[in-house]
């Protein structure tokens, strides 16, 4: 199953990023993972929460551009050579990645990894054939 | 539509050739008897009143500028007693001191009812709430749209502009139906509506929308916003305020009241007619005026006159909406800019909403201009490839339209400034230092 994913277009100006962390800091949602793309001028955070439903209506009552999306969350062992071995499924599938983020979770010594691919069902099926361990977004609350 | 005065809206061009000569003889007497400042401006060219034998010996008269009239300020130009003057309206002066209208009783009478005419061309009646949005002061704007509406029996609410809440408040509460106001204020409020979700709950049907060059795109979005038949009309302080010419419903060029106005069209440069139904400055003598007998008013509005008879039935020629200034345009790397040309191409994008500024730079002796606009929907953030993609179409039709090179900048929604009044779109940083 994909995962929700949220997306938000971000001004290059000092504290934008605050006031952003804050709207959803009042609205008690917990930011499980994080990427920031910019450029000179701005910038889209894409965020993995734990209410994803709950973070769109807290930006978007603050007047800020947001969109939700899906996309793949593969959990897999925090060794050399295991994120080469995902990626490598997707490669050999002809498969375009159009971008990317990780973060670890220390306890269970495992690594996750959140993608976008140009076919992001097709991704996902590869993945699954192949024995990678797929989270849906109530794995991703308890992580 | 019923007309306010159809007996003059509808006279016969021969007929009202005929008026607009005998008023031209009079008032050029006028300004010759009573405005040392044209007397010696005719006695110099050699010309004396009774020179004027045809509507085309206009020509013969001297083209009078802001600049003239400031210098006579304050009330050199005006051509009545001060005993006669009833009315004192004022230009924003911005640099120095402003320029000075003054009106006697008949005056403001002929004033209302321009503006009335153009009320009820586009279907304001007695039966509507007209909510003037407006700021009152000085500015010829408000009161010249509060007067005609009275004069049409409408019911006026004098809000002036400003505390968006109570606009809105009162909009549903008196059940306003016609809109004084700015485009861009209009268009600020038609956001405000949209965000509230009031728009149902409003009576709104008409907007006439004044006092700054709108294009046709903007009005596109100010009705797809709010639920009004939005329509444009014309007037300078310095002829008097609103009122010289406006749409009829069929909003098909802005019907001008000849018989108090005589327009032409002239080359910006050579100051000489252009041809027939051309674009050019736009140049005003009032027919009527006693106070301020403004002979030839180079108004740095540029506009074409179509003569052809209007569906409506009015014989009013009809002047096209003005969507640039000499005044506004830019010029950058030597290159004409008008700001309303980037305004329609932003306007025609999807994706970006109808916010923009234009900065102008100056970097090792080059100009630069980037174009800051607001994103408007979430569509483009899948991919940042989509954002620049959006980011490169909008570069690509700004230079192919104004033939220059220049940036775009996306910016989040609501961070641009809004205006109440006039709007400043650009912001020209070229003579500051280290800008």
């Amino acid at each position: 199953m994909l995962i929700d994913q949220i997306s938000i277009f971000v001004s290059n100006q000092q504290g934008r990023l605050t006031d952003i962390t804050s709207v959803l800091s009042d609205a008690g949602i917990d930011i499980r993972a994080f990427s920031l793309a910019d450029t000179t001028e701005f910038g889209i955070l894409r965020l993995i929460v734990d209410d994803p439903d709950g973070a769109m209506e807290a930006l978007k009552g603050n007047n800020l551009i947001v969109r939700k999306t899906k996309v793949i969350a593969a959990r897999f062992g925090d060794t050399p050579g295991s994120l080469n071995k995902v990626l490598q499924y997707l490669t050999d599938a002809n498969i375009p990645i159009e971008y990317a983020y990780a973060f670890v979770t220390p306890e269970n010594n495992e690594a996750c990894v959140i993608l976008r691919a140009g076919d992001n069902d097709l991704a996902f099926k590869i993945l699954a054939e192949n024995g990678v361990k797929l989270l849906t977004s109530g794995d991703i609350c308890k992580l | 539509m019923p007309m306010f005065q159809p007996q003059i809206e509808t006279m016969p061009r021969e007929e009202l050739r005929a008026l607009q000569l005998a008023k031209l003889k009079k008032q050029v007497e006028h300004a010759y008897n009573d405005v040392p400042f044209y007397k010696k401006q005719l006695d110099e060219r050699g010309v004396r009143p009774e020179h004027i034998k045809t509507l085309k010996d206009v020509a013969l008269l001297p083209l009078t500028t802001k600049e003239e009239l400031r210098q006579n300020y304050p009330f050199g130009m005006f051509g009545v007693p001060q005993k006669d003057v009833v009315r004192i309206h004022a230009s924003s002066g911005t640099t120095g001191k402003p320029t000075v209208v003054g009106y006697t009783k008949q005056d403001l009478d002929v004033w209302s009812d321009c503006v009335a005419r153009f009320c009820a061309a586009v279907g304001v009646t007695a039966e509507d709430t007209a909510q003037i949005s407006f700021g009152y002061g000085l500015f010829t704007g408000a009161l010249g749209l509060h007067m005609g509406l009275e004069k049409l029996g409408a019911s006026v609410i004098p809000i002036s502009s400003g505390n968006t809440d109570k606009q809105l408040m009162l909009m549903e509460d008196f059940g306003t139906t016609v809109l004084i106001a700015t485009p861009s204020y209009a268009l600020y409020l038609a956001e405000a509506i949209h965000e509230r979700g009031l728009a149902d709950r409003l009576k709104l049907k008409i907007g006439l929308f004044g006092s700054e060059c709108c294009t046709p795109e903007m009005r596109a979005q100010i009705e797809k916003h709010m639920n009004v038949f939005a329509t444009d009309n014309y007037g300078l302080s310095e002829c008097g305020g609103p009122g010289m010419s406006g749409e009829c419903h069929l909003r098909n060029g802005l019907h001008i009241n000849e018989d108090h106005f005589l327009c032409e069209i002239l080359d910006a440069n050579t100051f000489e007619p252009v041809e027939e139904g051309e674009k050019g400055e736009l140049v005003i003598t009032c027919l009527s005026k006693q106070c301020l007998p403004v002979l030839r008013y180079r108004t740095k509005d540029i506009t074409s006159i179509d003569y052809s008879p209007c569906a409506c039935g009015r014989t009013f020629a009809r002047m096209a909406k003005v969507t640039a200034r000499t005044d506004d345009m830019l010029i950058i790397k030597g290159v004409n800019v008008f700001p309303s040309q980037i305004e329609s191409v932003l306007m025609g994008m999807e994706g970006v909403a109808p916010h923009y500024q234009l900065v102008l730079r100056k970097k090792r002796l080059m100009d630069t201009l980037e174009v800051k606009v607001e994103l408007g929907d979430s569509a483009s953030l899948e991919r940042f490839a989509e954002l620049e993609t959006l980011q490169r179409n909008i570069h690509d039709r700004l230079k192919s339209v104004l033939g220059l090179e220049c940036k775009v900048t996306l910016v989040e929604p609501g961070s641009l400034e809004r205006f109440q009044g006039k709007a400043k779109r650009v912001l020209d940083l070229r003579n500051e230092e280290n800008a």
